[in-house]
């Protein structure tokens, strides 16, 4: 199989609904392209098109407009039991009146593959969801990370071209959760299959994907690796909705070289990289972490702002800051707690706030 | 003091079965075992032979109750079945509506029901009346008092107790579920036999049980609707009762009627009711 050609092609994928007589819109023209053997997240808000659009690669809904590509070749009009896909359900859908052993047999038994390979293969499986042993038991008799696993298994053991996965972790608590997280990216590299994760939970997108496509209102807003997502959002929505970000909003005052120098208030002087005229109001944005709070006015080349500490809370590896800005903006400041876990500034006193010109980013 | 409550609270229901159901059937034995006739009195023998003597002389119509109730409960489960199958996963919004219909029936007395079934299939009635007119038909042609007017009645009386426990184990399944089979190469038949099924099992065993018992026994479809090759034993226990003041003989068809179904339900539910089925569908 030639390396060029991608596990999975949407082409300008469209999904109209029809609600009280009114044409809605869940996906409004998505392409994407999804590499084989790489761990990709649709990420976004619930209501967002990522499960609509999941669903059309899965082959339960069909595109109103746009084609599907399964290994280059054209399956939109293909159903679910003759595409090369499977999926791990949000609630794992496992059959209730089967064991564990039947469940996940059930794929193999359908494509009428030989006892002795179905009877291979579903121990090999079982074996790499650590199941083994357990083949007798029922779904109800189990708890959720086995649960899941078993529904894990059921999809992996007939080597699909992709797996889907829609909010597989959503059910389980915050421990087993991460627990599953390692889990699933050490199974992925271990049966090298393309994973397509269905997510709202950032930071579970952050942790395991290879690319991320972030979906807002039926359209994808931003698609890059997980770390250019956090660091570089391409637009207000990814901003706000992958980790916690400040929207900040001033005029252009001059350009120095590559840097625009924005004003907010009398001695704030944001620099911030990026290209507009002199006058033009632009949004930009910078992370917590990057901001550095002090009584003492920073140096000259960074970015600087005035403020006013309100809320101080104590958050254990790090103390969060609301810092209020003249013009009544709130910033939110992370400081690490360091060796000396004392605070540099108290609620009520006037601080300075800092950060590289490089650490902030116009918006669209 | 309140370990207790909940068994306090059930003693209504302890009471209630004890004196409808406990006294009667306990009388009802006890009256089973009596030798005599309504003029010189009923005294109590302990005498099987009432036993005996009911099933020699009436295993006919025991036998084709057990057969039309059997044939009528084969015809519900076909017919009901897919009507369930619609209503739960088809009806959409309109769900309450069709089980509503499902029960409008019921407004109307049984016996009345039963009655209007004759005049629908009367010889010369709307239907064959009709259809003889045109020529449709020869002359001769008639349903009522045959055997399939009795087994046609008893399925459109009992059907709505085939539907609903079907209906209902259905409506259980999850949707996820069978999006699951299709998902995994399952086509849309191999879906249905391999998950749908299966579980809705529980609600066939259900369904079975609410229609073959209730059919079986029933006296009043075969009175209205058949003829006097038709005779099934719920017909014979109410003569025996009623007209003839048998009452041993009665009480003594009744218990063996019971005892049958009783055993029958017990092997069906050996066979059915376990989890042996459950998994031999799975295979």
């Amino acid at each position: 199989m030639p390396e060029d050609v991608p596990a999975i092609e949407l082409d300008g994928v469209v999904k109209e609904y029809l609600s009280h007589g009114e044409t809605v819109q869940a996906v409004k023209g998505v392409s994407l392209t999804i590499g084989e053997g790489e761990f990709f997240s649709l990420l976004g808000p619930s209501g967002c098109g990522k499960t609509t659009t999941m669903r059309m690669i899965a082959g339960f809904e069909e595109p109103t407009k746009g084609l599907v590509k399964l290994l280059g070749q054209d399956v939109t009009d293909v159903p679910p039991n003759k595409r090369d896909i499977n999926m791990v359900f949000q609630s794992y859908a496992l059959f209730p009146h089967m064991n564990v052993w039947e469940n996940v047999a059930f794929g193999l038994r359908r494509k009428k593959v030989a006892e002795a390979e179905i009877k291979q293969r579903v121990g090999d499986i079982l074996e790499i969801v650590d199941l083994t042993g357990r083949e007798k038991r029922r779904p109800r008799e189990m708890s959720g990370g086995q649960q899941q696993r078993v529904a894990l298994a059921r999809a992996l053991v007939n080597r699909p071209r992709a797996l889907l996965l829609d909010e597989p972790l959503g059910a389980l608590d915050l421990k087993l959760r991460q627990q599953m997280q390692t889990e699933l990216k050490r199974i992925q590299r271990e049966v090298g299959i393309t994973f397509v994760y269905v997510t709202h939970d950032q930071s579970e997108a952050l942790t395991m994907s290879d690319r991320i496509a972030v979906m807002n209102d039926g359209l994808v807003e931003q698609l890059a690796a997980p770390r250019e997502i956090y660091e570089r959002p391409a637009s207000k929505f990814v901003a706000g909705f992958i980790g916690t970000s400040n929207l900040l909003s001033g005029t252009v005052d001059a350009a120095d070289g590559d840097l625009l120098v924005v004003r907010l208030g009398e001695q704030d002087r944001i620099l911030v990289p990026g290209t507009a005229a002199v006058g033009d109001t632009v949004d930009l944005t910078v992370r917590p972490e990057k901001i550095t709070i002090s009584t003492e006015q920073p140096e000259a080349g960074l970015s600087m702002v005035k403020g006013t500490v309100g809320e101080l809370t104590y958050l254990g590896t790090y103390n969060s800051y609301a810092v209020a800005l003249a013009d009544g903006t709130e910033i939110t400041v992370f400081q690490q707690n360091a060796i000396d876990s004392s605070t540099t500034a108290e609620r009520g006193d006037a601080v300075w706030l800092s950060w590289r010109p490089q650490h902030s980013y116009t918006l669209s | 003091m309140r370990r207790w409550t909940p068994y306090w609270l059930a003693l209504p229901a302890w009471l209630w079965l004890a004196i409808f159901l406990v006294v009667p059937i306990a009388a009802m034995a006890s009256v089973s075992l009596t030798t005599g006739n309504l003029i010189d009195g009923f005294a109590q023998t302990f005498s099987v032979s009432n036993y005996s003597d009911a099933i020699a002389k009436y295993s006919t119509q025991f036998l084709r109750s057990l057969l039309y109730g059997g044939i009528a409960t084969v015809i519900m489960l076909v017919l009901g079945y897919p009507v369930a199958y619609w209503i739960a996963f088809k009806a959409g919004h309109r769900k309450s509506m069709f089980l509503f219909l499902l029960l409008l029936p019921f407004f109307v007395s049984f016996v009345l029901r039963t009655i209007s079934w004759g005049f629908l299939l009367a010889d010369d009635g709307i239907l064959f009346g009709t259809l003889k007119g045109w020529g449709l038909l020869p002359e001769g042609f008639h349903v009522l008092a045959t055997t399939v007017a009795v087994i046609g009645g008893l399925v459109y009386n009992f059907l709505p107790f085939m539907i609903l426990p079907i209906y209902v184990a259905l409506e259980r399944v999850n949707p996820t579920v069978i999006e699951a089979a299709y998902d995994l190469y399952a086509s849309r038949f191999a879906t249905f036999r391999r998950v749908v099924l299966p579980l809705s099992l529980p609600g066939v065993f259900a369904g079975v049980l609410m229609t073959f018992v209730p059919a079986t026994a029933d006296p009043i479809n075969a009175q209205v609707l058949g003829g006097t090759g038709n005779t099934m034993i719920g017909n014979i226990v109410q003569t025996e009762y009623l007209v003839n003041s048998n009452y041993p003989t009665a009480s003594a068809i009744s218990f063996t009627l019971m005892a049958v179904l009783l055993i029958g339900i017990f092997i069906y539910a050996r066979a059915l009711g376990t989890e042996n089925v459950l998994e031999a569908a799975a295979r």
